[in-house]
C-alpha cells in the first residue's frame, strides 16, 4: 500500500523503496516503502526504537541503507540536498549564546558555506519574510537560547524553509512542547504545506495531535512500515498484521487508541519486539 | 585628567622596545584569542581549552631543556595534544571530557618530570615561572614573525569556518544534514584552539592562557546578541586588558614589597575578571527594575 496506482497527478517528492538498514547486526529497518507528494502532510508514527530516526538519517543521506533506494524529486538523494529542509529534535542552546533568531534563520540560507556572510538587503528581506511566515517577528532579535520550546521550533522551521525545500523533515517536533504550543506548531506546518506546496514528513510517537491535519501516515513497528492514508492504515487488520498479533483500533471521543486485542496476554505483549503496551495509547 | 593619565605611564614606558614588543604581541594574541574564545564558549569546549593550556607546560619546559624557542615547544605540544584528543574522541559528546582528561593526565606527568629537571639545573632559575605565568617583557623580538604568522593562520581558519562553526554549535545534527563535514570542521577548529592557546601561553603563561580565551569571550557574550559583534567585543576587551596589564606591570617595578615588578599575567587576568563582573551589572540592574528575581533573571539572560 505504498502508492496508489493510477494517481499520476501526485507529484512524488520523496520515494522510499524497499529500504532496509542493518546496524550492528540488528535489522533496524525492514523493506520500508512509501512515497510523499507535494503539499502532503505525512506523519511518521512509531514508538521509541521503531526506526524513525534511522529512517530520517537515511533520507538525509547521513546513513547508508543496506538495501533499497531513496529518490528525492525523482533523483537519487545526494549528501547535501537543498530540496530537503530538516528540523532536528530539541537542541539545547545556552541563553548566553550570541545568536539571534534572525541569525539562525539566515544560517538556513548559507550556513554550509565557508567564509563570512556579506549582509545584503535581499538577504535581510528574505530572513524577515521567513520570520513572518512562522509568526516569529516578535522575537526575531532575541537570543535563540532564551526562547521557549515552541518559539525555537518556529525559528528552526523558518531556518529549514528559507532554502525553499520541496520536502520538510521534522524529528519529533512535539516531543518537548506543551499541548497548546504543539497545536500551534502543527497548525503552522499544515498551513505551510498547503500554501507553499511543500511535502511535510513529521515524526512523532503519538498520532493524535497530528490527526486533524495528517493526510497520510507511515506507521513503523519494529522497523517495518505500513503506509497510506490515515484511514487505510489505522485499522485493526492492518495494524494487527504489522504488530504480528491482534490489536484493536478504537475511536474514542475523536481520539484513536490502539490497544492489545483480546487473547493477548499483556506479559506476552511486552516480550514482543514491537513495543506494544497492554492498553497501548499510541494516542 | 592629563596629569593623572601621565602618571599612569611610568617614565620610559613609550621609549622601551621591550614594551613595544609586549604591546604588539599582546594585541595580536588578544584579538585571535577573542575570536577563538567566542566559539570555545559557544561550543562548550572551555575544558578542552583549559587542558590544552595546562598541557603546554610540558612543551615549554621541554623547550627549555633542549634549548629551543619557547613558542616552538608550545606549538608542538599543543598540536600533538589536540590531535590525540581528536583521535581519542573529543567530538563525541560522551567522549569529550574523557579524551581531554586522558591527554591532560599524560602530558602533566611529563611536565612534572621536565619541571623538576629544570629546577635542579642552575642556569634556568626563572624558567618554571616564565612557563607557568608568562612574561611579556622577555619575549624575543625574533619570535614576532612566527607569532604573527600563527595568528594569521588562526584568524584565517576561523574566518573560513565561521558559518559552519556557528551552525555546528547550534546543532551538530543540523550541520551534518546541511552537508557540512562536521568532523573535519571540528578538527580544524580544535587546531585553531590549540594554536591560539599556544600564543596566549607566550603572553600570560600556560596555566593562565585560557583566561585570555574564555574571559573576554564570556564578557562579550553578556554584552551582545550577535556572533560577529561578540567576536569583536571579545577582541577589544582582550586588547584593553592586555595593554592596561602591561602598563600597570611596568609601573609596578617601583611597587613594594619586591620592587622587581609584579607579573603582567596577574594584572591581565584580574582586569579580565573585573570586566566580566562589570558586564553583569546592566543585567542585574534591568532585572531589578523589572522587579524580577535578579539571580534567576541573570542566569536566564
Amino acid at each position: 500500500m505504498s502508492s496508489e496506482p493510477g494517481s499520476s497527478e501526485r507529484q512524488e517528492v520523496l520515494s522510499v523503496e524497499d529500504v532496509s538498514v542493518r546496524l550492528a547486526g540488528r535489522e533496524v529497518l525492514k523493506e520500508v516503502s512509501f512515497s510523499i507528494c507535494a503539499g502532503e502532510f505525512t506523519g511518521l508514527i512509531g514508538s521509541n526504537g521503531a526506526g524513525k530516526t534511522t529512517l530520517f538519517r537515511v533520507i538525509l543521506g547521513l546513513q547508508a541503507s543496506t538495501a533499497g533506494k531513496v529518490l528525492v524529486a525523482g533523483s537519487p538523494r545526494s549528501r547535501r540536498n537543498p530540496q530537503i529542509g530538516y528540523v532536528p529534535q530539541k537542541f539545547l542552546l545556552d541563553p548566553d549564546v550570541p545568536l539571534r533568531a534572525r541569525d539562525l534563520v539566515g544560517l538556513g540560507l548559507d550556513g554550509h558555506r565557508f567564509g563570512i556572510a556579506r549582509p545584503s538587503r535581499a538577504r535581510r528581506e528574505l530572513v524577515d519574510e521567513m520570520l513572518a511566515a512562522v509568526d516569529a517577528q516578535a522575537f526575531a532579535d532575541a537570543r535563540v537560547g532564551t526562547l521557549s520550546g515552541g518559539e525555537q521550533q518556529r525559528v528552526l522551521i523558518a531556518h529549514a524553509l528559507i532554502s525553499r525545500p520541496k520536502l520538510l523533515l521534522l524529528d519529533e517536533p512535539l516531543a518537548n512542547l506543551d499541548l497548546p504550543s504543539g497545536q500551534e506548531v502543527v497548525a503552522l506546518l499544515a498551513r505551510i504545506a498547503s500554501e507553499q506546496g511543500i511535502a511535510i514528513l513529521i515524526s512523532a510517537h503519538e498520532m493524535n495531535p497530528l490527526l486533524p491535519v495528517m493526510e497520510r501516515i507511515v506507521y513503523l513497528v519494529g522497523g517495518r512500515a505500513a503506509s497510506g492514508t490515515t484511514e487505510e492504515v489505522v485499522r485493526t487488520d492492518v495494524l494487527s498484521e504489522l504488530y504480528g498479533r491482534k490489536v484493536e483500533v478504537l475511536h474514542i471521543h475523536g481520539r484513536v487508541l490502539v490497544v492489545a486485542g483480546p487473547g493477548n496476554d499483556s506479559d506476552d505483549a511486552h516480550k514482543h519486539e514491537g513495543p506494544l503496551i497492554a492498553v497501548e495509547i499510541v494516542q | 585628567m592629563s596629569a593623572s593619565l601621565a602618571s599612569l605611564f611610568a617614565p620610559g614606558f613609550f621609549g622601551s622596545s621591550t614594551v613595544h614588543v609586549a604591546l604588539l604581541v599582546g594585541a595580536v594574541v588578544a584579538l585571535v584569542a577573542g575570536a577563538v574564545g567566542v566559539f570555545t564558549v559557544m561550543r562548550g569546549q572551555s575544558f578542552a581549552g583549559e587542558a590544552l593550556g595546562d598541557i603546554q607546560t610540558t612543551g615549554g619546559s621541554g623547550a627549555f631543556l633542549v634549548s629551543v624557542p619557547l613558542l616552538w615547544g608550545y606549538v608542538a605540544v599543543s598540536v600533538v595534544a589536540a590531535a590525540a584528543m581528536e583521535l581519542i574522541g573529543i567530538q563525541r559528546a560522551r567522549g569529550r571530557d574523557l579524551a581531554t582528561g586522558i591527554v591532560l593526565g599524560v602530558a602533566l606527568g611529563l611536565a612534572a618530570l621536565f619541571l623538576s629537571l629544570l629546577a635542579t639545573s642552575q642556569n634556568t632559575t626563572g624558567a618554571p615561572f616564565t612557563i607557568l605565568f608568562g612574561s611579556m617583557f622577555v619575549i624575543a623580538s625574533s619570535t614576532i614573525p612566527l607569532i604573527l604568522l600563527l595568528s594569521a593562520i588562526v584568524a584565517t581558519v576561523v574566518a573560513i569556518l565561521y558559518r559552519p562553526l556557528l551552525l555546528g554549535s547550534v546543532s551538530a545534527e543540523l550541520a551534518a544534514a546541511r552537508g557540512i563535514p562536521v568532523r573535519l570542521v571540528g578538527a580544524l577548529y580544535l587546531l585553531a584552539l590549540a594554536l591560539s592557546v599556544a600564543l596566549a601561553a607566550m603572553t600570560i603563561g600556560t596555566i593562565l592562557s585560557t583566561a585570555l580565551l574564555i574571559g573576554p569571550a564570556a564578557t562579550a557574550l553578556r554584552l551582545t546578541r550577535r556572533p560577529g559583534a561578540a567576536i569583536l567585543a571579545a577582541g577589544v576587551i582582550g586588547i584593553g586588558a592586555m595593554w592596561l596589564g602591561i602598563v600597570l606591570a611596568y609601573d609596578s617595578y617601583d611597587w613594594p614589597p619586591i620592587h622587581q615588578g609584579w607579573p603582567v599575567s596577574f594584572f591581565v587576568v584580574s582586569i579580565i575578571f573585573a570586566l566580566y563582573l562589570l558586564a553583569g551589572v546592566p543585567r542585574l540592574w534591568r532585572a531589578r527594575r523589572r522587579g524580577g528575581n535578579p539571580a534567576v533573571v541573570a542566569g536566564e539572560g
